[in-house]
């Protein structure tokens, strides 16, 4: 291979991998997997928990779907990436359950609900449909990264306001317990992750302003 | 009868899918623009859960529940399939929002042009999986399917109604510019569902 071309495949590879983390971010541009991203993040456990499945869903059917890129019919593309996804998920639920079945409780129906999330599918339908398993993986990967962190961001906020804890450890301590925290009852309710994420894509796009969408007209 | 009109109203308003189960929330965001567009896609998400929720009750209880298929066999009694359940729901739905699509291009092709490319959409409304697991979760019957579903799909348009009415006032406002588009469109959708946070006071 010239070395023009390995140079070529290394930025594609690292674009793959760090590109979707801030330019690209699924959550705050590109409107994918929104539902899960509010629902779960109350606390950091589920949204430490939901990241993680979501990242290996989205790394596998991106391989698999990658994989079978050239053997689908392009009319029935949608049903095999369903199939696919629903099959990862159906593994990945039964894991839960097994391993974590308190957590797979608090999650409820959001497990099965990776299936529809659109990130997966997005990525699938955008990305993995037209390149190799490896970008694919590393798309899929850094998809994941972006995902998760806002997740997490999102969630640590969360519950530091709403219960002054960390993953369950109370890190301020509160009124009732004879400590100077009053707890943010806002915070643990829906209408926080909304405020929440609007304000990270306000600073977002603040920090980047090449992002700014333009006015409706 | 009131148990299922209670039902309803908690579904529609108390328990709103998009508001405080943020589920569909892709389309939410993204087909509120217009009034008009969010009529159509409200009433096609209410026909698609009231078609897809009955027919996945019907395939949880007779194919996929523990012992289901010793009705077919009495070999086949200690069969459960229930781990299936995300996949046969899932394909439910793809095949119902494909059968309604066909039937609406065949009777309503206005309605079909005017839907467009939202209408396949429906088969990843995360509102259309959620109501199924929903239903599954919390064990109703019959009935309690349908007034269950009919709710969720109201109280869904509703949400998205709003939303886009909202959105096209806000055409007419100042927005500054890292918050134009999507982040305001956030930040309504929380003052919204404070709105909503108030319909759980009402006792049923």
């Amino acid at each position: 291979m010239k070395p023009t071309t390995l140079g070529a495949h290394r930025k594609a590879a690292r674009d793959a991998l760090t590109e979707p983390v801030f330019e690209k971010n699924p959550i705050a541009l590109q409107v994918l997997g929104i539902c899960s991203a509010l629902a779960v993040t109350t606390r950091l456990d589920t949204a430490l928990v939901m990241s993680l499945a979501v990242g290996v869903v989205l790394c596998l059917s991106n391989v698999t779907m990658s994989l079978l890129r050239d053997v689908v019919p392009p009319s029935i593309r949608i049903i095999v990436q369903l199939t696919v996804i629903a099959s990862l998920v159906i593994v990945i639920d039964q894991l839960l359950k097994a391993f974590a079945w308190g957590l797979s409780r608090q999650l409820s129906v959001f497990v099965g609900l990776i299936i529809t999330n659109c990130i997966i599918m997005g990525r699938a339908e955008a990305y993995a449909m037209q390149h190799p398993p490896r970008l694919a993986f590393l798309d899929g990967l850094g998809n994941a990264a972006g995902f998760g962190l806002v997740l997490v961001a999102v969630a640590s906020v969360r519950e530091l306001l709403g219960a002054g804890q960390l993953l369950g450890f109370q890190v301020l301590p509160l009124v009732a317990d004879g400590g100077w925290y009053e707890p943010n009852g806002l915070m643990v309710l829906a209408p926080a992750a909304f405020f929440l994420i609007g304000l990270l894509i306000w600073a977002l796009r603040t920090w980047k302003p090449h992002l700014v969408e333009d006015p409706e007209v | 009868m009131e148990h299922l009109l209670r039902l309803f109203v908690k579904a529609a308003f108390v328990e709103n899918m998009a508001l405080a189960y943020f589920l569909g929330m892709c389309s939410f965001l993204a087909v509120s623009k217009k009034v008009d567009t969010a009529v159509g896609l409200g009433v096609a998400v209410t026909f698609v859960l009231l078609v897809t929720c009955p027919l996945n009750y019907l395939l949880l209880h007779h194919v996929l529940d523990a012992g289901a298929l010793g009705a077919l066999h009495p070999s086949l009694a200690t069969v459960d399939l229930g781990f299936l359940s995300f996949l046969v729901y899932i394909g439910s739905i793809a095949a119902a929002v494909q059968v309604v699509e066909m039937a609406i291009d065949r009777y309503a092709p206005r309605l079909y042009a005017s839907l467009g490319v939202f209408l396949p959409l429906i088969a990843v409304n995360c509102a259309i999986l959620g109501a199924s697991l929903f239903m599954a979760e919390r064990r109703y019957t019959l009935p309690e399917t349908m007034s269950f579903a009919l709710g969720s799909g109201v109280g869904w348009a509703l949400a998205i109604v709003a939303m886009a009415a909202i959105r096209e006032r806000l055409r007419y406002s100042d927005v500054p510019a890292g918050l134009r588009g999507l982040g305001i469109t956030f930040l309504i959708a929380g003052l919204m569902a404070i709105g909503f946070m108030s319909f759980p006071g009402i006792r049923l």
